[in-house]
C-alpha cells in the first residue's frame, strides 16, 4: 500500500447507501485504511440492494453493496449507546477523516458533530453530504438519489418532446457527486497539510448536480429560456442519434457534426441517391428536414449490425458507437484493455465483478484491494490493534451489543 | 508554485494549465472553484468551444456563449498556438511554474507536438497531467472519435434511459463530458496530494467512456449474477425488484412528479404517509390499505403487485398540481419531489435559503447574470465564483510579460505571427 496515493490516511466512515460510500471507495482505492461504522440496528440500506450472491438476498450478499464498498473494512457499532459513541470517538482521535451521509442533525444528536469532533481532533476533516445541504429548511426532508435526479431538472430534459419525462437511468446525482466529493476533501487533505487546519465540509448533492446542468441555467437565467427534452437531438450536428440495427433492441448512436463528417458519411452508405438531395447537402438543411433524415438512415441501418457500422464509420473519421447493453460492457475491449472490472472473492457473494475507477495514475495505480467487508467483520483488528483494547474490555462490549 | 500568501480557496497556491476542449472544461472549472489560479490556454482567435450554445441574448458571438461562461469561470484567459515551435517553447515554459496540466487532444497529439507527459516532466517533475479522451490513452478504441452521445451510449447510459418503444435516449443536455470532467478533477487531486509529500508528479489518464459507466448503479452487477440486461424502461425504474418495474415518474394536474414506493423500513417515508392522506380524502383503495407497508420488501414483488399499487396512486396524483403535492409530501414527511424545469430550479427555496445563486459581474455585457454557485460549502473557504470566464486572450498581457517577462515588442510579434 506504500506506493499508493493516500497510503498512511484513516477514515472513519459513517456513509451508506451510495452517494456517501462511492466517495469513500475512491479513497481506499488509492491506499486509504477506510473503516465504516455499521450498525445491525440501522442496516446500510444498501446491503438489501439487488443482485445477490446466489440470488439469495442477505445482509452480507448484496453485488451493489459488495461494489460500493471493496477495500473497505467494517466496525460492527452501535451508536444508540453510550459506550458506542466513546468508542466512535476512540476511533476518530486517529482518524484523519470522518465521513458522514445522515440527515443533517444526527451526527451533533450523537455527541458526534464537528463542533464535538474538533476537541477531539483539532485539525479533523469533517465531510458531511445530503441531498439538500446541512441547512436550509428542506434540510432533513427524506431524499433519494432517484428523486434528486427530478428535483435538480434532469428528468424534465431526458425523453421525448411529444411524450412525459422518462429521466435518466438510476440515481443519478448518486454518481455524479462522489467525484465532486473526493474533489474537496483531497483539496481539504492537502491544505491541512499545508496549514495544520482541518474543515467541516457540506456538500449538497442537489447544489454539486447543478453543476452538470449549469448552461441550462443559464439559458433560463440570461435568456428566460426554458430547455425541453429533445430525444437525441443536438442543435448543430445531423445527423444526431441513435438508429436502429439489425437484431433485438440493438442501436448505433451516431453523430455528424461537420461537412466533412457529412461527406465520409455519406460515403460509408455508398453515397445513396437521397444524400445527394439539396434538402440535405448543408446542416441547415439536415435540421430542417431531420425526420425524413432519419427515416432514410435507418433504412440503412435496419440491415446491419450496430458493432459493423460502428466499425465502418469510426475507419471513415465519423464518430459513432454501439449503444452498449450491460451485456456488451462486459465484453467490450476496450474496458477489457483498460481492466476495468476488479474480479474480487467474496465470502457470500461469491466471485464478482467490481467497478475500477475510469482513471489510470501512472505511477501510483489504484488497487481494488480487499472486497467488501461482512458487517463488524474487523471488530477484532480495530478494537485490538487500532485501539489497543485489552481482550476484557472487547468481550465487555460484544456482551452489551456495543460491538455487533 | 505561487508564492503563498492570503488563502483565498483550498487550492490557492497552485496552478493549473488548462488546454482542455469542450470535453474537459469542467476539470479546469473545479480545480478554480476550489480556489487554484487556472488559466485557460485557448488558441488565437479563440477556443471552438465558444461556438457552443446557448449565447447570450441569442447572440452567436464567441465572447457570448453561455456553455463557455457556464464551464470557464475562475480561469483566467491567454491565446496560444502550441503548434508553432514559438509556442511549444512558451508552453513549456509556463509548465515550469505549473502545478497541473489539463488537456484533452487525441492520443499521441501532445507528444507529437514535444509537450507529452514524458517531456513536461523531465522539465518539471512535480507535474501532475490530466489527459481526457473518449477511450484512453491506449488500446483497440484509442483512435475512435466519440462526441458526447457517442460515449455516453458506448458507456452503457443511453441503453438504460427512455421509452421501451422508441430509441433509447441521452439526456438533452449531454452529460458524458461533465462526468469525465468531475472525474479528472478528482483524480489529480487525489495525485496531488501524493505530489505534495513525494515531490513527484504523474500522468492521469482518463477514458470517458469508462467515466459514464461509473454511473451505471447495479447494472453492471445484473449482467454479472444473475446474467439480468437491465432495460429502458421509461418512467419505470428497472432495477430495484428482481423481475418487476415500479413507476417513479408520474403524471400530476400540471406536470409531473418523482415519487418512489418502497417497502420495509422506508415505508414510513415513502407509501405510509401518502396512503394515509389518500386515506384521509377518501381516495385508498382496501387493497392499499391492507398491504403491510412496513414487512413489504420491494426487492421481491411482482408485477402485478406494482400494478395494482399504481392504479389508485395514479388517479391521486393527478388531483393536485406539482407544487401541492410537494408542499405535502414536506409537511407529511415523504418522499415525493417535482419533475422541476429550470425555472423551477431557480425558485426553489432550499437553493434561495442557502444563497446557492451568484450574481456574476459581466461588464464586458454592462449586466450581471445569475449562475449556479458553489458545488460546496466549508467552514474554511468558500468554492463560489470569484470571476466571469475569460476574454480571448484577456490576460495576455499579465502573463506573457508580467510573468514570463516578454517586452510589448516581443508579444506585438507573437500576436502577429498568430503564435498568440
Amino acid at each position: 500500500m506504500e506506493n499508493q496515493a493516500l497510503a498512511g490516511i484513516r477514515v472513519a466512515d459513517f456513509t451508506w447507501f451510495v452517494a456517501g460510500p462511492m466517495t469513500t471507495r475512491y479513497i481506499s482505492e488509492h491506499g486509504a485504511e477506510v473503516i465504516k461504522i455499521e450498525s445491525s440496528s440501522r442496516i446500510d440500506p444498501l446491503r438489501t440492494g439487488a443482485p445477490y450472491g446466489g440470488g439469495r438476498p442477505g445482509i452480507n450478499r448484496s453485488a451493489y453493496y459488495a461494489d460500493a464498498n471493496r477495500g473497505k473494512l467494517s466496525l460492527g457499532l452501535n451508536l444508540s449507546t453510550i459506550r458506542g459513541i466513546e468508542l466512535a470517538k476512540r476511533l476518530i482521535a486517529t482518524a484523519d477523516i470522518v465521513t458522514e451521509n445522515f440527515t443533517p442533525g444526527t451526527m451533533e444528536k450523537w455527541g458526534l458533530g464537528y463542533d464535538e469532533l474538533r476537541k477531539i481532533k483539532p485539525d479533523i476533516i469533517m465531510f458531511s453530504t445530503s441531498q439538500q445541504g446541512q441547512t436550509g429548511p428542506l434540510a432533513v426532508h427524506p431524499a433519494l438519489g432517484t428523486s434528486l435526479v427530478s428535483l435538480a431538472g434532469f428528468t424534465h430534459v431526458t425523453g421525448w418532446p411529444d411524450r412525459p419525462p422518462t429521466g435518466l437511468f438510476g440515481a443519478y446525482p448518486d454518481y455524479i457527486s462522489p467525484p465532486l466529493a473526493v474533489a474537496v476533501i483531497a483539496a481539504a487533505l492537502d491544505y491541512r497539510r499545508r496549514t495544520g487546519r482541518g474543515q467541516h465540509i457540506d456538500l449538497s448533492q442537489y447544489e454539486a448536480s447543478l453543476l452538470a446542468l449549469a448552461p441550462f441555467l443559464l439559458d433560463y437565467t440570461a435568456n428566460a429560456r426554458e430547455n425541453d427534452r429533445d430525444g437525441n437531438r443536438c442543435d448543430y450536428a445531423a445527423p444526431h442519434g441513435a438508429f436502429r440495427c439489425r437484431g433485438d433492441d440493438r442501436w448505433c448512436a451516431i453523430a455528424v457534426s461537420s461537412d466533412q463528417e457529412w461527406r465520409e458519411f455519406c460515403r460509408v452508405l455508398g453515397n445513396p441517391m437521397w444524400a445527394s438531395e439539396p434538402r440535405f447537402v448543408t446542416l441547415s438543411g439536415r435540421k430542417q428536414n431531420e425526420a425524413d433524415l432519419e427515416r432514410l438512415i435507418e433504412e440503412w441501418t435496419m440491415d446491419r449490425s450496430a458493432e459493423e457500422i460502428m466499425a465502418l464509420m469510426q475507419k471513415a473519421g465519423v464518430p459513432a458507437g454501439v449503444v452498449q447493453s450491460s451485456e456488451d460492457l462486459r465484453n467490450d475491449p476496450q474496458l477489457m484493455h483498460r481492466e476495468h472490472l476488479w474480479i474480487l472473492n467474496h465470502p457470500e457473494v461469491g466471485v464478482h465483478a467490481t467497478t475500477a475507477p475510469p482513471f489510470r495514475f501512472s505511477k501510483t495505480p489504484a488497487k481494488p484491494g480487499r472486497p467488501a467487508p461482512l458487517l463488524g467483520e474487523h471488530n477484532e483488528y480495530v478494537c485490538h490493534k487500532l485501539l489497543g483494547m485489552s481482550d476484557e474490555e472487547f468481550v465487555e462490549l460484544l456482551d452489551a451489543k456495543v460491538l455487533e | 508554485m505561487k508564492n503563498q500568501s492570503q488563502v483565498n480557496g483550498l487550492l490557492e497556491p497552485f496552478r493549473v494549465l488548462d488546454i482542455a476542449g469542450a470535453e474537459a472544461l469542467v476539470c479546469g472549472k473545479i480545480l478554480g472553484d476550489l480556489g487554484a489560479d487556472v488559466i485557460k490556454v485557448e488558441r488565437p482567435g479563440g477556443d471552438r468551444a465558444r461556438n457552443i450554445g446557448p449565447f447570450y441574448h441569442d447572440i452567436p458571438d464567441p465572447q457570448k456563449s453561455l456553455f463557455w461562461f457556464a464551464f470557464n469561470n475562475n480561469k483566467r484567459g491567454i491565446t496560444l498556438d502550441i503548434e508553432t515551435l514559438d509556442g511549444q517553447c512558451l508552453f513549456r515554459r509556463l509548465v515550469e511554474t505549473a502545478d497541473f496540466v489539463v488537456e484533452s487532444f487525441a492520443p499521441g497529439y501532445m507528444d507529437k507536438l514535444g509537450l507529452g507527459y514524458a517531456l513536461l516532466s523531465a522539465i518539471n517533475p512535480r507535474i501532475i497531467m490530466a489527459s481526457i479522451t473518449p477511450f484512453g490513452q491506449s488500446g483497440p478504441y484509442m483512435d475512435y472519435k466519440a462526441n458526447d452521445l457517442v460515449a455516453w451510449a458506448m458507456g452503457g447510459q443511453t441503453y438504460l434511459s427512455g421509452d421501451p418503444d422508441r430509441p433509447p435516449v441521452q439526456v438533452t443536455f449531454p452529460q458524458a463530458h461533465v462526468n469525465a470532467s468531475a472525474q479528472a478533477a478528482a483524480a489529480v487531486l487525489i495525485a496531488h496530494y501524493r505530489r505534495e509529500i513525494s515531490g513527484m508528479g504523474q500522468h492521469v489518464d482518463v477514458s470517458i467512456q469508462e467515466s459514464v459507466t461509473y454511473t451505471l448503479m447495479n447494472a453492471q452487477q445484473y449482467w454479472d449474477i444473475p446474467k439480468i440486461i437491465l432495460k429502458r424502461s421509461g418512467c419505470y425504474r428497472a432495477g430495484h425488484a428482481q423481475g418487476a418495474m415500479m413507476r417513479t415518474v408520474w403524471q400530476c394536474r400540471d406536470g409531473y412528479v418523482n415519487l418512489t414506493i418502497l417497502g420495509g423500513t422506508i415505508a414510513r417515508l415513502t407509501i405510509m404517509p401518502l396512503v394515509k392522506w389518500m386515506k384521509e380524502q377518501g381516495a385508498a383503495d382496501e387493497f392499499l390499505l391492507s398491504v403491510d407497508w412496513a414487512n413489504l420488501d420491494t426487492h421481491i414483488v411482482t408485477q402485478e403487485f406494482f400494478d395494482r399499487i399504481e392504479e389508485p396512486v395514479a388517479k391521486f396524483l393527478l388531483l393536485y398540481t406539482k407544487a401541492e403535492l410537494y408542499a405535502e409530501a414536506i409537511k407529511r414527511s415523504f418522499i415525493l419531489y417535482p419533475v422541476n424545469s429550470a425555472g423551477e430550479v431557480l425558485a426553489d427555496r432550499q437553493l434561495a435559503a442557502r444563497d446557492f445563486w451568484e450574481h456574476v459581474d459581466h461588464s464586458e455585457l454592462g449586466v450581471q447574470i445569475v449562475y449556479p454557485g458553489a458545488f460546496f460549502k466549508s467552514t474554511e473557504a468558500n468554492g463560489g465564483i470569484r470571476f466571469r470566464a475569460p476574454l480571448i486572450g484577456e490576460h495576455n498581457l499579465d502573463i506573457y510579460e508580467g510573468e514570463l517577462g516578454l517586452t510589448p515588442k516581443q508579444v506585438a510579434s507573437m500576436k502577429q505571427a498568430n503564435v498568440i
